[in-house]
């Protein structure tokens, strides 16, 4: 793996529960993902698209086979680790998932927090600033509760990309927004790989987003079905190796 | 507030502000452990209460060594010992003093209440037995049938104590003897009775004709400055014949006594459970505090453990959380419990007190227990999984 491919799966298998109940969700399944790109994972549910995302975003323990995120070997990694890890990544989950108790501003402020790199002065500006990227430059001092659905989404995106991650792991991001919401945060992705190198796996089934990805991975029963590059004349529709 | 604690933690104040997320919940939770306060605060108070007034009647007296009965596990409980050991242990070279202490309880019938005076006897021709106050007080003591009350006698008006002076005495009966009161001196209600008085031996066998002088129910000695109690209670030991004696250097009588009070006692039992029940209730309230707003932000905490913060970041903000309950629960707990000490202390004169002692250790325990809820409700957080977030 090099800097180029900031992920890195080798014949991963991975299983749920244990003795008779123990069922196989991943298959053998090798992926490489390169740096800057916007990938999405496809398929139908129970197909092992978020296994696939918790795996590679180290939240859950690699049972067999490899995953190299960020240059560091998943499969035995310790807590310490895992956390510097994570660190490095940012996180949209399809529920947003924001702390109830804390305003727009502050739940933003948690995705700087997390590294105590730089001062608070510095980190409120940052925190501001993401959120007026995402259009809630109004919306600052609002708790959650006082937010709408998409308004809720766009603060959990500002709070993803506001530590500036190598890596982006996304759940269904523009499930709870509108169309023109939607293609901003995908657009803003998509900008972030260019400028920054900053790679995006997302799981989607919107098709709008579908159309702006470097590369769509299906995934079905475990497997990866099929593996293609839009718009790439050269790109296979057959499993990658 | 909020900006206080960020300054002082160093990032957002997370505990302080998921427990003021909802008002009526912390407002509950500080209530809860306002009352567990009040209740260890009040068990406290009384149980010193217990001590000031057990040790009280000691103060009056100034003595080395006292020789009791077998029986006699306070000043006011016990047989009799025999004069005679008195007039032996005076043969110890380093026993420079001796005299009798008799004790009983006298009933003043009043128009409104009975007041049950525990009632001690001595030579009031021996002042170096006294405290100073008593002391000063051995020319009125010397008259026939006279006493001197404790002004501060539970069920005793205070205008109608501060009226009894030698040039104003009052009298009543007891066992067909007139008794007056020529003086006061503070004393204070205690558990064994309403409050003190003091006469000489001499009015103490025309209270109680059937009493001995020959038999008091203590021996007090001193001692020759600089000798050593304990020696001299050791020779004492060997000295009198009658083994079944207990022979203690004052101060370890009045400890022992003290030791007595509060846990062989019910009462002291009681209301030493009651400071352990109020420990508890505290540390059953925080804890379910802490672990229900734990499991509310579970979600919240599994997206803070994917974000890569470490566990030592949650095991802060529950113990931020801890402290905060402590601290501000404390503070009305204090209040009101001083109230309700002062309340009681008017209504038994016990001397039941507020004491920075006292709130120092309640407060400094108030902090252990939250400590202690907090560290069990951190187990919860294990239940926070950032893989099922997805």
């Amino acid at each position: 793996m090099s800097e180029d491919t900031p992920i890195a799966v080798t014949s991963l298998n991975h299983w749920f529960g244990t003795g008779e109940a123990r069922k196989q969700a991943i298959y053998d399944v090798n992926l490489q993902v390169k740096r800057g790109s916007l990938t999405v994972l496809m398929g139908p549910s129970g197909s092992g698209k978020t296994t696939m995302l918790t795996l590679m975003g180290c939240l859950r323990d690699v049972q067999e086979g490899s995953v190299q995120l960020l240059d560091h070997e998943l499969k035995g990694a310790d807590r310490a680790l895992n956390e510097a890890l994570r660190r490095r990544l940012g996180f949209i989950f399809q529920a947003h998932n924001l702390h109830g108790s804390l305003t727009a501003l502050q739940n933003v402020l948690m995705g700087l927090q997390v590294h105590r790199l730089t001062d608070r002065q510095t980190q409120e500006v940052a925190a501001r600033h993401a959120l007026s990227l995402v259009g809630l430059a109004d919306r600052m001092d609002y708790l959650p509760a006082n937010l709408s659905g998409g308004q809720k989404q766009r603060v959990a995106v500002a709070r993803a990309l506001v530590g500036n991650p190598d890596v982006i792991f996304a759940d269904e991001p523009t499930a709870a927004l509108d169309s023109e919401s939607g293609m901003i945060v995908v657009k803003m992705l998509k900008k972030l790989g260019q400028l920054r190198g900053t790679t995006t796996v997302m799981v989607t089934h919107d098709n709008r987003i579908l159309e702006m990805a470097d590369r769509i991975v299906t995934l079905e029963d475990g497997r990866i079905v099929r593996d293609t590059a839009p718009y790439d004349p050269l790109s296979s529709a057959k499993p990658a190796s | 507030m909020s900006r206080l604690l960020q300054w002082l933690f160093g990032r957002l104040p997370i505990g302080w502000l998921q427990l003021t997320h909802s008002r009526t919940r912390f407002a509950a939770a500080l209530s809860g452990v306002a009352f567990a306060n009040v209740l260890v605060f009040v068990q406290l108070g009384i149980m010193g209460s217990m001590a000031t007034a057990t040790l009280k009647p000691y103060g009056f007296f100034q003595a080395n060594i006292m020789i009791s009965a077998s029986d006699a596990n306070s000043m006011t409980e016990g047989g009799n010992v025999a004069r005679q050991w008195l007039f032996q242990a005076l043969a110890d070279p380093e026993v420079t003093g001796g005299t009798g202490l008799y004790v009983a309880n006298v009933s003043w019938a009043r128009p409104t209440k009975t007041l049950s005076l525990t009632t001690y006897g001595i030579d009031p021709t021996l002042p170096a037995f006294l405290s100073p106050v008593m002391a000063s007080k051995t020319e009125t003591l010397q008259l026939q049938n006279a006493g001197i009350l404790d002004m501060f006698s539970r069920g005793l008006p205070r205008e109608e104590a501060a009226a009894i002076r030698p040039q104003t005495p009052t009298s009543f009966e007891v066992s067909g003897s007139t008794l007056t009161l020529y003086d006061t001196f503070q004393g204070g209600g205690g558990f064994g009775g309403d409050g003190f008085m003091m006469v000489s031996d001499q009015t103490f066998m025309t209270l109680f004709p059937a009493r001995s002088s020959a038999a008091p129910d203590h021996i007090l000695l001193q001692i020759a400055p600089g000798a050593d109690p304990d020696a001299v209670v050791a020779r004492l030991r060997a000295l009198i014949s009658d083994k079944t004696l207990r022979i203690r250097s004052y101060a370890q009588a009045a400890a022992e006594d003290l030791s007595y009070q509060q846990t062989k006692r019910p009462t002291g039992i009681i209301f030493g459970f009651g400071v352990i029940i109020g420990i508890l209730v505290g540390i059953v309230i925080v804890y379910q505090v802490l672990s229900t707003d734990v499991a509310d932000h579970l979600s919240e905490y599994a997206t803070f453990k994917a974000m890569g913060y470490p566990q030592r970041f949650f095991l802060g903000i529950v113990f931020e959380e801890a402290l905060i309950l402590a601290i501000l629960g404390f503070i009305p707990g204090f209040i009101v419990a001083s109230g309700l000490l002062a309340g009681m202390k008017k209504a038994t004169t016990l001397p039941l007190a507020m004491t920075a002692d006292m709130a120092g250790m309640v407060f400094v325990g108030t902090l252990i227990a939250c400590t202690i809820s907090g560290a069990v409700a951190t187990r919860r957080l294990a239940a926070a999984d950032p893989a099922d977030l997805f």
